[in-house]
């Protein structure tokens, strides 16, 4: 079952024509992700690859393809208007890989999304989704999945990978994957997946990395003390990390003393999350709780 | 990126918002001339001199002065100029004061705290004030919470009249400046947004004793993000005020961070950087950077990030370690091999290599001579590396 997407997942992807857009589109549907629609204002009626159709607009894309999910490659002085667009023609899941919108225009995005319920936002500035041997949107290199029943939630992209490439090498599938992004202000959240991952029937357990910066962890560390039923293996990044200073992404940032990983690593050992020693050690760490 | 508060006071001025009279300085040598301008304007012999750095905390470390005319301005500006402030937010070393404020000054009936900041647990812009002016607010938050009051602004309709009421009656401000708080925090709302601020902070706002409201001073933090629609962020940009070689790799499009210690690391992904920092200190070693060179690294930006590391004069040791997603092995090797081409190897060098492209990758390192540690995963790497660096 796994969530967020799956093989009957028929996706739209703005920005399809870009190179960088292009170039993971094509590897999505290698992986055998439903494409069905690109969005570039002004190419509509041209067609990628030969066979996945283009419009000017979303909402001609949803029309035409009945499709439910977006991928958003637009850059980012266009990406929330992107994503408002998305959010205006009822796609179900929008998924903007996008990195370096600016916050106060996420600011706004996250006022729409909070004063509607048909569309729920992944991102931006995140690797995006997959459920292995079914659907692949996004960024992340497919063939170091393998189908199974752990769920993966993180802020990191890179460090997403480091876990995944861990589990299968032990021979441990992944249910679904989802990375929610490094920026500041976010659609979905690590409590919105694990709630996703707690009604799964098809997850037995979560790896969640997090970082410095903000307090998501915190907050999901009080959901998962409260509610969740699955072992919970997580790591946060950047005990090293000098505060003030912003580590790569827009919110990986310890200010005023707040959002240092010693802080989120308390609170997440308090809801008894296993923290693995070291980002090396994340699937051994998820392996010795099944 | 932060701006000094003349550049902030400037941006003040622009939206209506009241600020002291001021001349910026770059060179002491005017500070008479400026002040005796605003003693003529003001009919009011005090004037203040302040450092302007990017850091907090001046007053407390000799940074600012309030004297009583022209010559005493000059005398101050002498002293201040050139001299290294060491505050609570410029590390131990310091930062040398290369631009000076000399302000009228004003009769202060109040100091009063303002700030205007991007509120991540809230994913709205949250206004912060409170009566404890001049401390820090760090300090104010964890010993009287309560003393900091705080509305949040809906993005849809914006700073609405009545939370600009419940911040003026909780100051416990009256008449005029009750009044003009108002105006104030919708000025600094709009110009927050308009110039894409993700911190504003007024600290002091004072209350002068004919009760009007003046900042005296103005903190800023604009959102790197948004740099695309502001050209004049260039103009503002104190190179002096950055590492130049957090400088000179921003300008290659990688994300660097110097620290104190001697493993220089070279990684793809923010999380993944800092995660391979906090694995170096898990096996007893010290990272000497923070570097993400990116998803889409080119063979050019992994040079330039290599060559980096190597001329570091403290790194005795480097671990390279890519999970290769987007950014892919061969052009990291092919960057790793040009930098090392050019400038030698002279330290320790352990690779840990996964993802996209790895055979071709590990083929060009083992082809090209250099002496390289191979590792197969970050734990051994890091291992390998904190070993070798400890060994040398």
């Amino acid at each position: 079952m796994a969530i967020l997407v799956n093989k009957d997942t028929k996706v739209l992807v703005q920005g399809i024509t870009g190179g960088y857009g292009g170039n993971h589109t094509r590897w999505c549907m290698q992986y055998g992700t439903q494409i069905v629609a690109g969005v570039t204002p002004g190419k509509g009626g041209q067609k990628f690859e030969d066979k996945v159709p283009i419009f000017d607009t979303v909402s001609d894309a949803v029309q035409k393809t009945q499709a439910d999910a977006s991928m958003i490659f637009v850059p980012p002085p266009f990406a929330a208007d992107a994503i408002l667009e998305a959010i205006d023609a009822g796609v179900k899941l929008v998924i903007c890989i996008t990195e370096g919108i600016p916050a106060n225009d996420m600011v706004k995005v996250r006022r729409v999304l909070d004063g509607q319920s048909a569309t729920r936002l992944v991102g931006p500035n995140c690797p995006g989704v997959i459920t292995p041997g079914q659907c692949k949107i996004g960024i992340m290199p497919g063939h170091i999945h393998k189908p199974g029943r752990i769920g993966v939630v993180s802020r990191s992209g890179t460090l997403t990978y480091e876990a995944v490439g861990q589990l299968s090498a032990l021979g441990i599938g992944q249910s679904s994957c989802v990375g929610i992004g490094g920026d500041p202000v976010n659609g979905t959240d690590f409590i919105d997946v694990l709630q996703l991952f707690n009604a799964d029937p098809d997850t037995d357990g979560v790896i969640m990395i997090g970082e410095i910066g903000g307090n998501a962890e915190e907050l999901a560390a009080e959901y998962i003390k409260r509610e969740f039923k699955k072992p919970v293996c997580g790591f946060i990044a950047g005990t090293t990390a000098p505060p003030g200073k912003r580590m790569g992404h827009a919110g990986a940032i310890i200010s005023g003393g707040k959002g240092t990983a010693a802080d989120k690593i308390a609170a997440l050992q308090d809801a008894r999350v296993k923290i693995a020693p070291t980002p090396s050690d994340l699937g051994t760490t998820l392996r010795s709780m099944l | 990126m932060n701006i000094h508060e003349y550049q902030g006071k400037d941006i003040f001025r622009k939206y209506g918002i009241p600020v002291p009279k001021g001349v910026a300085l770059t060179e002491p040598g005017k500070a008479q001339a400026a002040a005796q301008s605003l003693i003529d304007e003001t009919k009011n012999e005090v004037v203040v001199v302040k450092a302007q750095i990017h850091a907090g905390g001046r007053g407390k470390a000799g940074g600012v002065k309030v004297v009583k005319g022209a010559a005493a301005a000059q005398q101050a500006a002498n002293e201040i100029f050139g001299k290294t402030l060491v505050t609570h937010q410029t590390g131990p070393e310091g930062k040398k004061v290369q631009r000076l404020l000399v302000e009228q000054g004003l009769a202060i009936g109040r100091e009063l705290y303002l700030a205007v900041v991007l509120d991540r647990e809230k994913r709205r812009v949250t206004v912060m004030a409170s009566t404890e002016g001049g401390m820090e607010i760090e300090e104010v938050a964890a010993k009287t919470p309560e003393k900091i009051l705080k509305v949040t602004v809906d993005p849809a309709v914006g700073l609405q009249p009545y939370q600009a009421r419940q911040l003026a009656f909780g100051l416990g401000l009256t008449g005029d400046a009750a009044k003009e708080l108002g105006k104030f925090l919708s000025a600094l709302e709009r110009l927050f947004m308009e110039e894409d601020c993700s911190l504003v902070e007024i600290n002091p706002l004072v209350v002068t004793k004919d009760n009007h409201l003046v900042a005296l001073d103005a903190k800023f933090n604009l959102e790197d993000n948004a740099a695309f629609r502001h050209p004049e962020w260039n103009t503002w940009r104190d190179m002096s005020e950055e590492k130049d070689v957090e400088v000179e790799a921003k300008a290659a499009g990688l994300s660097y961070i110097q620290l104190d210690g001697n493993i220089g690391c070279l990684v793809n992904g923010a999380g993944l950087a800092m995660g391979t920092m906090d694995i170096i200190k898990h096996y007893g070693g010290e990272p000497a950077n923070f570097l993400d060179v990116g998803g889409g690294a080119t063979k050019e930006a992994v040079t330039k990030a290599f060559k980096i590391i190597l001329t570091s004069p403290t790194v005795k040791g480097i671990f390279v370690n890519i999970f290769g997603g987007i950014a892919q092995c061969d052009t990291i090797a092919a960057g790793v091999i040009a930098a090392t081409k050019e400038l030698g190897l002279s330290v320790p060098l352990v690779v840990r290599l996964e993802g996209t492209n790895v055979e071709l990758g590990r083929k060009m390192l083992s082809e090209s001579g250099l002496k390289i540690t191979p590792a197969a995963t970050m734990g051994e790497g890091a291992q390998k590396i904190v070993q070798l660096v400890k060994g040398a």
